[in-house]
């Protein structure tokens, strides 16, 4: 392809720029949690460990990261069991409905999260007259989280012939064994992806988890939006902050190992 | 290969079950719930839920002008970020899927991924940071401040990678030798961008935009990191409902967005975009 120096010059300039917008206000995080200066000054007149030291002893922060923790593997699971049966069932029969599902299941994401929140608060309050808190949390997170195991496993079905179970069947094994043995094998890389998509967006939702967790139980997000308007708590939410962006290169790790998965999009 | 259309058997159904029980009764039960109270009220003095069928709020939703506006700016919010980020993810997305070596691409779509699993919260926190006023821009002496602008600023920055990796998909399915045939045409750059590369990404622009829209619709938590005073229809509805206590007002403002959507999705679905998210 013909495409002149002056043009790609140009093109590489956009890309540097882009990026450079992208990662500048993540340095800046990084940088003012060693910032002297409480209210983030800058040019920073000097660096200091003291905001870590304190964030180290914050017990809000903490309490909060484990329930952020919690919630992320119980919907994780819920989604992983949920999402496979769904993908499998629509993998392989064909019927009347079948896209009917399939919006259903990508609805709870593809709708603003201030709907999905609401409806669900109103349900949960009105309907079930449960009292909101750390089970709720965890329902509607998985509500949201079935759609990325579904995708991912769906993904996979389609690229799988069904020849090796079907073998299975014929040589005499009962379906749990065929999965057992057959379709989990080769489900188990897009599982581990799904899961790892459904823990990251369980962990950082904030507006879904606003309307359903009640006055008594923080995730850790709700915690940092919470402490992030009180001056003498912005360090503090600074340092948290600064480790959430240095923890966001795990998962890409993660990916990068599994990488003859596709764990790219996140919807 | 392909299986044979098998008619749904029992396993199908047993496999199907929890699932859309999980989804029918928790999801969609709770929608349809939100839906109907969007036509009841609430008492002006007790504040209880007075379940009487009755269009009021939509008549205040369309009638004050206040409303109106907060819907047109959200509107007008969630189009510009859009443009924004479509202007944004067009000359990377070629660079990453055209011009750059196959290691240079990995590394840039790593680039580009690393900040999606980054903490929503904690990029608009970041642009709280940028923006407030002893910031780095404030000493550049070019900070828009808390407001409008630099809501529209931290919004495109946040939803920017939902739009460049449907783009750069779109890029990379695009076959190099339609390129080569318009430039051995004698066309230009620019019209080979404007009559090859534009009108193939196109479904993957709206495909992102389903993305950019959609979040820019809902979003309230960036309005009341960034937005400083700017009323959003996110907030008017998690005002209603945290401040107000009016449930009924709160779902009757929150239909409108799903209107939207479902009107957007019903036009973009012609084109295609919806393979391709």
């Amino acid at each position: 392809m013909t495409i002149s120096g002056r043009l790609k010059a140009g093109l590489a300039a956009c890309t540097g720029l882009v990026l450079m917008i992208v990662y500048v206000p993540l340095a800046l995080v990084v940088l003012n949690s060693f910032n002297v200066s409480k209210s983030f000054a800058w040019p920073p007149s000097g660096l200091t460990l003291r905001w870590w030291n304190a964030a180290g002893h914050s017990t809000g922060a903490r309490h909060a990261l484990l329930v952020s923790v919690e919630v992320g593997l119980l919907a994780t699971t819920i989604a992983l069991v949920l999402g496979t049966m769904a993908a499998m069932a629509l993998q392989r029969a064909h019927f009347f409905g079948r896209n009917a599902v399939s919006l259903l299941i990508i609805l709870p994401i593809a709708l603003p999260g201030i709907v999905t929140g609401l409806a669900l608060n109103n349900a949960f309050t009105t309907i079930f007259g449960l009292s909101l808190g750390f089970f709720t949390i965890v329902v509607a997170h998985a509500t949201f989280c079935i759609v990325t195991v579904f995708n991912n496993v769906q993904a996979r079905l389609r690229r799988m012939s069904s020849s090796l179970e079907e073998a299975s069947a014929d040589l005499g094994a009962r379906p749990s064994t065929t999965f057992r043995l057959v379709t989990y094998p080769l489900l188990r890389s897009a599982l581990l992806a799904g899961g790892l998509l459904s823990f990251a967006l369980s962990f950082d939702e904030i507006i879904v988890t606003t309307f359903t967790a009640g006055g008594h139980e923080q995730t850790l997000p709700i915690w940092i939006f919470q402490n992030l308007f009180r001056p003498n708590q912005t360090p503090v939410v600074n340092v948290v902050a600064a480790t959430l962006i240095v923890l966001s290169a795990v998962p890409i790790w993660i990916a990068q190992r599994l990488s003859e998965t596709d764990v790219v999009g996140a919807g | 290969m392909s299986t044979r259309p098998r008619p749904p058997g029992p396993r199908t159904g047993l496999l199907l079950l929890p699932p859309l029980l999980w989804l029918g009764v928790a999801y969609l039960g709770a929608l349809g719930a939100l839906f109907l109270a969007a036509f009841w009220t609430t008492n002006e003095f007790t504040g209880d839920l007075v379940r009487v069928f009755t269009l009021d709020n939509f008549r205040e939703l369309f009638q004050g002008s206040v409303y109106r506006t907060i819907t047109l700016r959200t509107l007008g919010v969630a189009v510009l970020v859009t443009l924004v980020d479509a202007v944004l993810a067009l000359p990377i997305a070629f660079f990453m899927a055209k011009v750059a070596s196959p290691r240079l691409r990995r590394l840039l779509v790593i680039a580009v991924l690393m900040p999606l699993w980054a903490s929503y919260l904690v990029k608009a926190y970041a642009w709280r940071g940028m923006l407030s006023t002893s910031g780095p821009l404030s000493w550049l002496g070019i900070s828009p401040g808390y407001g409008l602008t630099g809501l529209v600023i931290t919004l495109a920055y946040l939803w920017l990678p939902y739009m460049i990796l449907p783009v750069f998909a779109g890029m990379e399915k695009l076959p190099d030798s339609l390129l080569e045939a318009s430039s051995d045409l004698g066309a230009p750059a620019r019209a080979t961008f404007r009559r090859v590369v534009l009108p193939s990404v196109f479904p993957a622009l709206v495909a992102g935009s389903i993305f950019t829209f959609s979040l820019t619709m809902g979003d309230y938590i960036a309005v009341k990191i960034v937005g400083g005073p700017t009323q959003m229809l996110g907030n008017v509805v998690a005002d209603n409902y945290g401040v107000a206590n009016n449930l009924p007002f709160a779902a009757a403002y929150a239909i409108v967005p799903v209107i939207v959507m479902l009107g957007y999705l019903g036009i973009v679905r012609r084109t295609g975009a919806l393979e391709n998210l």
